[in-house]
């Protein structure tokens, strides 16, 4: 066994040394596959990492909200409603929810404006006062120190005082949002006092829920009910899509770099050739010149993935992957700042490991052989 | 190559060690508001909120308007909100 493993060290020496003397041509492969792996990995990383991050936030979320719909689009509910919503067995209660968008028409944004619950005694707000979240926060030329100036689509502007800001660890679910008091709410949209944006639902038994809703959508028609679950397996579904779209774009790029590697792999120079001929003439064995080969391939591609990996988890974890930002933005004006929650797939990075890692090796060992088989004479001629 | 190794066993064991950074704190925030989405895509209130979305608010200006936001080409409608009806009406078919 020691003898096995210090063969296979003085190979990998030999090996390295070997690279060393095709130092550009290795480097330069070096680089192409760790930016390829970097890429892929940091996409798998941040996939996984949000998707993690928006289930464990969104399990929170309401158990249900009860929508009024009409013509397709969204209508106010009557407060009537919420009375026999909250007959309905197995409904613990139901709370009509005020919640709407503003634009910000001088720093061209969006906010989320929004009414909190009577039961949230942490986020309690009188009338003119508010509490922003940390995107709303950052826009400093808007907020002048401590007032919050908001223009409605009628009369004169509003004028609220900003007694809190939302932790800056929470922008990923309230970067956008400006919490304020029922009645500035209601007089800032010029809402009647009987209606709500939705009602949100408590529900005493999770089992219960789809008997639940198929209740409300038969007593009560055009009313659209959303479950934690929809919530839940539309941000699957997004992350998903959104991570496949991105692979799929540089689908072209994996492809480009495939054909670069298997030809810089699969076709030996000259010079490799002459020097498998050398070391056949003063009595290599195939098996040796294989096995140097192989380590050769494999360093090279174990090289490239961890370096790609650990590069990757640093861009996502401690950059806030700062380079898929673009693609998730959009044009949205208000960017959360958000750091997320290391998230580690095990599964996920054997499957990148097991794709890049071994067919790069696979691919070097075929024209090796040939090589090695042949005659040495008439290799190195 | 051994260094690398090191840095790789160092990232994972980070990856499986590290806290939550303040992820129990943000999912409080979420059960006290009652926050149905996350912040990420703040352009349009489809990409806002698109788990309340409705299936034609991506084109909502007039009725040959499509959907002019990039979000709105990269995230897919939540189709499967939308069953809970057709759900309900197949079981009341079945009475």
């Amino acid at each position: 066994m020691k003898n096995y493993l210090s063969r296979q060290r003085y190979l990998m020496d030999f090996t390295l040394h070997s690279m060393l003397r095709r130092k550009v041509k290795n480097l330069v492969l070096f680089v192409v596959y760790f930016m390829v792996i970097f890429i892929l990995a940091s996409v798998m990383l941040f996939g996984q990492a949000v998707r993690e991050e928006a289930a464990a936030l969104l399990k929170n979320a309401p158990e249900a909200t009860v929508q009024q719909i009409k013509m397709g689009r969204h209508d106010l509910v009557n407060k009537e409603l919420i009375a026999p919503l909250n007959d309905i067995r197995g409904v613990k209660k139901a709370e009509g929810r005020l919640w709407g968008y503003y634009f910000d028409p001088v720093n061209q944004a969006n906010y989320t404006l929004m009414v909190p619950s009577a039961d949230d005694k942490q986020h309690q707000i009188k009338p003119g006062q508010s509490i922003i979240g940390p995107g709303v926060a950052a826009n400093r030329e808007l907020i002048r120190d401590k007032f919050l100036l908001l223009l409605p689509p009628v009369g004169p502007l509003m004028k609220l005082d900003v007694i809190d800001h939302l932790d800056p660890q929470s922008a990923l679910v309230s970067a956008d949002l400006v919490l304020l008091s029922e009645p500035d709410f209601r007089a800032f949209f010029r809402l009647p006092a009987d209606v709500y944006t939705d009602i949100g639902l408590t529900i005493r038994n999770e089992r219960e829920i789809a008997t639940i809703v198929n209740k409300i959508t038969s007593k009560f028609l055009g009313t659209r009910v959303v479950t934690r679950s929809d919530i839940l397996r539309t941000y699957e579904s997004i992350f998903t899509w959104r991570e496949g779209l991105l692979l799929a774009l540089l689908g072209a790029s994996i492809f480009a770099f495939v054909i670069f590697v298997f030809d810089k792999a699969s076709g030996l120079s000259a010079e490799e050739r002459r020097e498998i001929g050398i070391l056949k003439a003063i009595g290599w064995e195939t098996g040796d010149v294989l096995a140097m080969k192989f380590w050769e391939g494999g360093l090279i591609s174990a090289g490239a993935f961890l370096l790609g990996l650990v590069l990757a988890y640093l861009h996502v974890f401690f950059f806030q992957a700062g380079l898929l930002e673009p693609v998730l933005t959009g044009w949205s004006v208000i960017y959360p700042d958000f750091h997320l929650a290391p998230h580690i797939d095990i599964l996920q990075i054997t499957t990148l490991a097991f794709f890049t890692v071994v067919p790069y090796t696979a691919a070097t060992i075929v024209p090796i052989w040939r090589a090695a088989v042949t005659d040495p004479d008439s290799v190195m001629r | 190559m051994a260094a690398l190794m090191v840095l790789a066993i160092a990232v994972l064991l980070h990856g499986f060690m590290s806290g939550d950074r303040g992820l129990s704190q943000r999912a409080k925030l979420v059960g006290q508001l009652g926050l149905t989405d996350l912040a990420l895509f703040t352009e349009a209130r489809y990409t806002r909120h698109p788990s309340q979305a409705d299936l034609h608010s991506a084109f909502q200006d007039h009725p040959m308007s499509f959907d002019h936001f990039p979000t709105g080409s990269l995230i897919a409608a939540p189709l499967q909100n939308f069953n809970t009806r057709a759900a309900s009406s197949t079981d009341e078919a079945k009475k």
